[in-house]
């Protein structure tokens, strides 16, 4: 990549258009914490024009910027938990091979909701959020598989950008 | 358009498939009925036990959370926390269900009172 900080600039102002859209859009599932994970779709899409530690810089960015913005101080813990576990088991399957950018999405987003009930574990200090994981993996699942779809399609149009 | 899915992607899938199924099997196993009242815990210590039988308004933490016990179910009503993340949950009643505000590290659980006295037990 040429010119790095105007690529980091880019992602980074994306992935915050990204979560603010993402507030606009008034969903409620009745499970606190399931979102659609717009930002994400920047992140995956990162993580295959980027080199890692970049990636992991612009997820930090982007989870403190909009909670500083959007959220508050207990969303930024949360966002902060699952973003790093999350893009740790994307980079790992990304560099064990044989997985689509469609698999990795997937692990992607379960893994973003198991490092935030982990947290939410802690906090609390309760083991009954456990009783949620059914859903938020399939939450996960299901966000994961149409964020991958998309970022496959966007890294397909995107080979200007090296 | 190919979604260009791999051997190893579907086995993955597979995999968290297999993981929901069993989480669902244990929560279903081990929840369920008997449930008949809720714990208010705050910062994990444990503010009052209530009847879920009963219909009562219960102030949590000085007003910052309010509990309706209605119909056997349990919901936030109101909390002064930013998110309102407790409030728009729906209304709890299974066994083991919770409300969480996590703001003000209020725990609402339900429980039923056989497994408690187990829990005492093994504590």
């Amino acid at each position: 990549m040429k010119s790095k900080v105007a690529y980091f600039g880019v992602f980074t102002s994306l992935a915050l258009i990204f979560s603010y859209v993402e507030t606009l859009i008034p969903v409620n599932f009745g499970i606190p914490g399931v979102k659609i994970g717009l930002a994400n779709l920047i992140i995956v899409t990162a993580l295959y024009k980027m080199r890692l530690p970049d990636v992991f810089l612009l997820s930090v960015v982007r989870v403190v910027l909009s909670g500083f913005i959007f959220g508050n101080y207990f969303s930024i813990i949360y966002s902060l938990a699952g973003g790093i576990l999350s893009l740790a088991v994307m980079a790992f399957l990304k560099r064990a091979g044989g997985f689509s950018v469609t698999g990795v999405s997937i692990a992607g987003g379960t893994f973003h909701n198991i490092g935030q009930l982990l947290v939410a574990m802690l906090v609390v200090e309760t083991f009954s959020v456990i009783y949620y994981v059914p859903v938020l993996l399939a939450a996960g699942m299901l966000t994961g598989f149409v964020i991958g779809v998309t970022a496959n399609e966007i890294l397909k149009r995107l080979t200007a950008v090296k | 358009m190919g979604i260009g899915l791999k051997k190893k992607d579907v086995l993955l899938a597979l995999i968290i498939l297999c993981v929901i199924g069993f989480t669902v099997l244990i929560r279903t196993y081990i929840g369920g009925a008997g449930a008949n009242r809720v714990v208010i815990k705050v910062n994990g210590a444990i503010q009052g036990v209530y009847s879920l039988a009963e219909d009562r308004e219960i102030e949590i933490n000085e007003g910052t959370n309010i509990l309706k016990i209605k119909n056997g179910e349990a919901d936030m009503v109101e909390a002064d926390c930013p998110d309102q993340l407790c409030v728009n949950q729906k209304p709890v009643s299974l066994d083991h269900e919770s409300l969480i505000c996590l703001p003000n590290r209020v725990v609402v659980e339900v429980e039923s009172k056989e497994e408690s006295e187990y829990d005492a037990v093994t504590n």
